[in-house]
C-alpha cells in the first residue's frame, strides 16, 4: 500500500506547505526527519501497534446498525466502525499516542496540544500520564464551558489546562496559543496537533497515525460483507478521522468517500464550518487549503454545534480530494445532527459524540440514494459522554430520537 | 540608489514598527512621522491579521483593535501613501502572507509600489514558499525582506541572505513579539556568525525596550528594531509628541549631553 501521500516539497497538489516563521522551519523539519525514521523504524511500529491494542483498545469493531437502518427506512447495509469503543472514547487517541511516542524518542520531555471538543485534549493528556510527560492543553474558553466533562478529565489526569480568551475563543484560537507557546519551548516541546492540518509534516503525520482506522475497515469489511465498502462517511473537522479511514481506500476508486463537514445553524458566513461549501484556497495555521475568511484575508468566524468541527479551515489533503473530486464534502445543519445522536442512541444503544453525529445525520439524509446491496461505512469517531451536559442545558435533548 | 541601500550608508539604522490603524488611520499618520522625527529611519507598518501566531499579546491586542474598525490591506496601502508624501523614510510593508494572498490577484505588489513601499516582509513565508512572492517582488522593484531565527543554521543563513534584499532581520529570540529585558545569552556570538555568513546589513530585534539593549545590538548588527514598545505605548494612549520622545530615549545613536 501507499506510504506517503504528501510529494518532497510537503504539498497535496497545491495544498498544504509550510507557511509558518523563519523560527518554526527548524523544529519542523527536525519533527520530518524524525517521522521518517519512525516509519522505517520496524521496533517503534511494534511498540505503538502494542500500545494500541493492549492500552487503547484496538482493533475497534464494525457493528451492523439494523434497526438504525430501519427506523429511517433505508435498504442499504450499514456498518459502525467503532472508534467511540476506544480509549478516552475516540479516534483521538490514535495519534496522541503516536506522537507522544515519537516525542519521547526525539528527547521532548513536554507536549503542548489544542483542543476543540476536548477529546484531542483527553487523549494528549492520556498519553503523557502514561508516557510520563508534562502536558499543557490550550482550549478556548467557549469550549471549556461546551465540554465542561472533558476539562475535569484532562486535570485529573495531571495536564494544565490554559483557556484562551482571545479571538472566537475557539479551536482556532487555541491553535493559535498552542503555536505561540511552541515557538518560545520548541527545544524542550513537541505540539502535538490533534488533526491532519497544519504546517507539514502534520498533516501526513497525523494522517499516519490515523489510517489504522481505514485499514481494519479494509480487513473487517472483507469478512463481514466480501467487498470493499461502497460508500464511507465521516465528519470533516480538520479531517484526522476521515482521512484516517479515507486514506487506504483512496486507490480504490469504486469507494465513494464522503466528508460531512458542520453546517451549523444556517449557509451565512459565522454561522458554519462547512469550508468546501463557503470557503476558497487560502493559508492559516502553516497549511494552505480551503479557508472560510473574508475578501481581505481574514479568517472568518465559525459555528458548529459541535466544538470539534468548528474550525475554519481543513486539512489539505482534503482539499486535494476534493479538487480532483475523488471525495465529496457534504454538510449537515446543528439540528440535524442533534437528531441524529438521539436516533442513534435510541435504536442501537450507541451515543455518539456529536461530531460523529454530523456524519450519521448525512446517511439519514441520503439514505434513500443507496441501493439495497450498498454497504455503507460510517465512522464513528467518537462517543457522546462530553456532549450531554452542553444538550440537556439546552434543552436539545427532549423527545427521545423516536417521535 | 533605493531607499533602503541609502539609509545603511549613513550608520546603524533604527527601525520602528506600528500595526496600521491602531488608534485610527489619522493616528497611525502622525504617529509614523513623529517616529521618524524621533530617529525612526526605516518604519515598519503591520497589516492586522485575524490570527497572527507570532505576535504577542501587545501586536494581537493592536491587530484587533485595527480590525474592528475594519482596517484593509488597501487601507494600509493608503496610509502608506500619505505617509509617503511627508517623507522619503524608507517603509516596510509588514504581513502575515494570506492578506496579500487573498488580493494578490488585484495587482497589490504594483499598487504596493505605487504607495511608495520599499519592502514587504511577510512573517509566514520562509524561504521554501517564497518563489513566486520574491518574484513579484522584484517584478515591482520591491525588496523581499527575511527573518533570521536563532534557529537557523549557518547553511540556510547563506541561503536566505541570497534571496533576500535590502535588509536581513535578525529576530534574535525564540517565542513571539513582546517586550523584554535583556537581550538572550550569546547575542553577541551570534550576530558575529550571522555577519560573516551575510552580505546584506542585519538588523536585530524582538523585544527591545531599553537603550541598553539597543546599544549592545549596535555594536554586533547594522540597526536595531523597536516593535513592542511603542505598539504598548500607543495603546497607553501615548500623543504623538510623546512617541517622538520615546524614540529619543531609546535611541543609543545619539550623543546626549546630559
Ligand atoms: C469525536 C470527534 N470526532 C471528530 C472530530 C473532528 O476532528 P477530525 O476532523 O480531525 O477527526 C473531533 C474533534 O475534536 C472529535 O472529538
Amino acid at each position: 500500500m501507499r506510504k506517503y501521500f504528501v510529494d518532497k516539497n510537503g504539498r497535496y497538489g497545491s495544498f498544504g506547505g509550510q507557511y509558518i516563521p523563519e523560527l518554526l522551519m527548524r523544529p519542523m523539519q527536525e519533527l520530518e526527519a524524525a517521522f521518517k525514521d519512525i516509519l522505517k523504524d520496524k521496533k517503534f511500529q511494534k511498540n505503538f501497534n502494542f500500545i494500541l491494542k493492549t492500552y487503547a483498545g484496538r482493533p475497534t469493531p464494525l457493528t451492523e446498525v439494523k434497526r438504525f437502518v430501519q427506523a429511517i427506512g433505508g435498504k442499504a447495509r450499514v456498518f459502525l466502525k467503532r472508534e467511540d469503543l476506544l480509549h478516552t472514547g475516540a479516534h483521538k487517541i490514535n495519534n496522541a499516542l503516536g506522537q507522544c511516542l515519537l516525542a519521547r524518542e526525539t528527547g521532548k520531555k513536554r507536549i503542548v496540544a489544542e483542543t476543540g471538543a476536548g477529546q484531542h485534549g483527553v487523549a494528549t493528556a492520556t498519553a503523557c500520564a502514561y508516557l510520563g510527560l508534562d502536558c499543557v492543553v490550550y482550549m478556548g474558553s467557549i469550549d471549556m464551558k461546551r465540554q465542561a466533562p472533558n476539562v475535569l478529565k484532562m486535570k485529573l489526569l495531571g495536564a494544565k489546562v490554559v483557556g484562551v480568551y482571545t479571538g472566537s475563543k475557539t479551536l482556532k484560537d487555541a491553535i493559535n496559543e498552542a503555536f505561540r507557546d511552541y515557538a518560545e519551548n520548541y527545544e524542550s516541546t513537541h505540539y502535538c496537533l490533534g488533526s491532519a492540518l497544519g504546517p507539514h509534516p502534520y498533516p501526513e503525520m497525523v494522517r499516519f497515525f490515523q489510517s489504522m482506522i481505514g485499514e481494519e475497515t479494509k480487513k473487517q469489511s472483507l469478512k463481514l460483507f466480501e467487498k470493499n465498502p461502497d460508500a464511507i462517511i465521516a465528519c470533516v473537522g480538520g479531517g484526522s478521522n476521515a482521512i484516517g479511514i479515507f486514506s487506504p481506500f483512496i486507490e480504490a476508486k469504486k469507494v465513494r468517500l464522503i466528508g460531512v463537514e458542520a453546517g451549523g445553524r444556517s449557509d451565512k458566513i459565522g454561522e458554519h464550518a462547512a469550508r468546501f461549501h463557503g470557503g476558497n484556497p487560502g493559508v492559516l495555521h502553516g497549511c494552505h487549503s480551503y479557508l472560510l475568511q473574508d475578501e481581505n484575508g481574514q479568517v472568518a468566524p465559525t459555528h458548529s454545534v459541535s466544538a470539534g468541527l468548528d474550525y475554519p479551515s481543513v486539512g489539505p489533503l482534503h482539499a486535494k480530494l476534493f479538487e480532483q473530486g475523488r471525495a465529496v464534502y457534504s454538510s449537515v445543519k446543528d439540528e440535524e445532527a442533534v437528531e441524529a445522536l438521539k436516533l442513534l442512541s435510541s435504536t442501537e444503544g450507541i451515543i455518539p459524540a456529536l461530531e460523529s453525529s454530523h456524519a450519521v445525520a448525512y446517511l439519514m439524509k441520503e439514505i434513500k440514494n443507496f441501493k439495497k446491496n450498498d454497504c455503507i461505512v460510517v465512522n464513528l469517531s467518537g462517543r457522546g459522554d462530553k456532549d450531554l451536559p452542553q444538550l440537556f442545558e439546552n434543552n436539545l435533548l427532549n423527545g427521545g430520537g423516536k417521535e | 540608489m533605493n531607499r533602503i541601500g541609502k539609509i545603511f550608508k549613513q550608520g546603524p539604522a533604527f527601525v520602528g514598527y506600528i500595526t496600521a490603524g491602531h488608534r485610527g488611520l489619522d493616528y497611525s499618520i502622525e504617529a509614523a512621522l513623529a517616529l521618524i522625527e524621533g530617529g525612526v529611519n526605516i518604519l515598519e507598518v503591520g497589516v492586522p491579521f485575524s490570527d497572527p501566531i507570532a505576535d504577542g499579546p501587545v501586536i494581537q491586542n493592536a491587530s484587533n483593535h485595527s480590525l474592528r474598525i475594519g482596517i484593509n490591506i488597501f487601507d494600509v496601502l493608503e496610509l502608506i501613501k500619505k505617509i509617503r508624501c511627508r517623507t522619503e523614510t524608507p517603509i516596510v510593508l509588514f504581513s502575515y502572507f494570506n492578506p496579500i494572498l487573498q488580493v494578490d490577484k488585484k495587482g497589490i505588489y504594483r499598487l504596493a509600489k505605487e504607495c511608495g513601499v520599499d519592502g514587504i516582509l511577510v512573517v509566514d513565508l520562509p524561504l521554501e514558499e517564497s518563489e513566486l512572492h520574491i518574484k513579484k517582488c522584484k517584478d515591482n522593484s520591491i525588496a523581499p525582506i527575511f527573518i533570521i531565527a536563532p534557529s537557523t543554521k549557518t547553511e540556510r543563513i547563506k541561503l536566505i541572505d541570497n534571496s533576500g534584499r535590502g535588509f536581513l532581520y535578525y529576530a534574535c529570540r525564540s517565542g513571539t513579539t513582546g517586550m523584554r529585558h535583556f537581550l538572550p545569552s550569546g547575542f553577541a556570538r551570534k550576530m558575529k556568525n550571522i555577519k560573516k555568513e551575510t552580505h546584506l546589513p542585519v538588523v536585530a530585534g524582538f523585544g527591545i525596550s531599553t537603550k541598553e539593549d539597543a546599544e549592545e545590538v549596535i555594536k554586533h548588527a547594522d540597526g536595531f528594531v523597536v516593535g513592542s514598545f511603542f505598539v504598548n505605548a500607543i495603546e497607553n494612549g501615548a500623543a504623538p509628541e510623546e512617541l517622538k520622545e520615546l524614540a529619543k530615549k531609546i535611541d543609543p545613536r545619539l550623543q546626549t549631553i546630559d
